[in-house]
């Protein structure tokens, strides 16, 4: 690869969080607004992070507002849930690939309304964490789309496909799967914090050859950075730096400290 | 119980034939996978709404008779053609989970 044959010293490395939610999905606190997850991804010393709700992406603008000029790096994001019910973070590099992944997104989700009593509400707010209106739309429920023709459309777009929390028994494309599926063509793996990727490497050898990162998944504010994956990137962060790093592989590109 | 009376007596479509002779014996229902693996048993008909292509490694793996695939859920033609290339029986009802198991109790399984 070609960013295998520049020295070293021109690679910096960027601690990176590419799983945390904002109010827009149901079942995060109420304090994960876009100044104060800036604040706090700072404060744990993270140079990027994405933004990823359930199924939505109505707020990525604000953070990434939120953002601007405090040298924390945000992508817009959203965490997909699959037909197979499988958890799969989409990552972006502008807000305006977001916006048209979501386009498509919203014509594969069942049409039924958000019920914010049992579920949680779905906050839509702006860089400054004020209330700007509720996303109405139930976010929660599979999307009619599978996970492989996901992935070709994400990267259609230009986005990142990385399957989230991988092990786990809620979600998990290993548990709902039951394997890594040959064709499917994704960018990384995501373990959850309960696993090292060494450990998923060692339990399930269909992950052989797959990167694997990890994130921390918050939904609270405390818990942003707490699991992490450090990248080398040779060009500031955006999708095509982190995919390079990925394809140089673990230990090279990347590690989860 | 051979796969074919059980097709004839609940009406299913075979959308991939293959041994249609197989004998089943008992019957297994899960969408996890990984659930699958680790309970269902050889000669087992596996009632499902999962419709990814794995579900057919895994079938073959737990050398089950046959899937149905549950609320005429819509299978994509990726899980079709691996269904015929490894000879499993694919099998689709337009009932739900539960009153197609009902029916295969009531068959006797």
């Amino acid at each position: 690869m070609r960013e295998s044959s520049r020295p070293e010293s021109s690679r910096r490395e960027y601690h990176v969080d590419l799983h945390i939610h904002s109010v827009l999905s149901a079942c995060a606190e109420v304090e994960m607004l876009p100044p104060l997850i800036v604040e706090e991804a700072l404060h744990k010393g993270l140079h990027v992070i994405a933004v990823t709700d359930h199924n939505a992406t109505g707020n990525v603008a604000a953070m990434m507002e939120a953002a601007a000029g405090t040298g924390l790096a945000v992508l817009p994001g959203m965490e997909l849930l699959t037909q197979e019910e499988v958890d799969v973070l989409c990552i972006f590099d502008t807000p305006q690939q977001a916006q048209a992944w979501q386009a498509q997104v919203d014509g594969w989700l069942l049409p039924l309304d958000n019920d914010a009593e049992h579920f949680g509400p779905q906050f839509l707010v702006d860089a400054a964490g004020d209330f700007v209106g509720e996303d109405t739309r139930m976010r929660k429920a599979p999307a009619k789309i599978g996970i492989e023709e996901a992935t070709r459309a994400v990267h259609a777009l230009g986005g990142l496909v990385i399957p989230a929390h991988v092990e786990r028994d809620v979600y998990g494309l290993l548990y709902v799967l039951g394997f890594w599926p040959p064709d499917l063509d994704a960018d990384a793996a995501e373990v959850s914090h309960n696993m090292r990727p060494s450990q998923a490497y060692a339990q399930y050898l269909s992950l052989k050859n797959i990167p694997i990162i990890s994130n921390s998944d918050a939904h609270f504010l405390d818990w942003i950075g707490h699991t992490r994956t450090v990248f080398r990137l040779a060009e500031a962060p955006s999708v095509a730096s982190l995919r390079a790093a990925l394809r140089q592989g673990a230990g090279q590109g990347f590690y989860v400290p | 119980m051979q796969i074919n009376e059980i097709v004839q007596k609940l009406g299913l479509t075979v959308l991939v034939g293959g041994d249609l002779a197989a004998e089943v014996t008992g019957g297994y229902v899960a969408d996890l996978l990984s659930c699958v693996i680790a309970g269902a048993k050889p000669h087992d008909l596996w009632v499902t709404l999962q419709t990814h292509v794995n579900i057919v490694a895994v079938a073959s793996l737990k050398e089950v008779a046959g899937i149905v695939v549950a609320e005429d859920a819509v299978v994509p033609a990726v899980t079709l053609e691996k269904a015929e290339q490894q000879g499993m029986v694919m099998l689709s009802s337009p009932l739900p989970v539960y009153e197609t198991v009902k029916q295969l109790v009531a068959l006797g399984l």
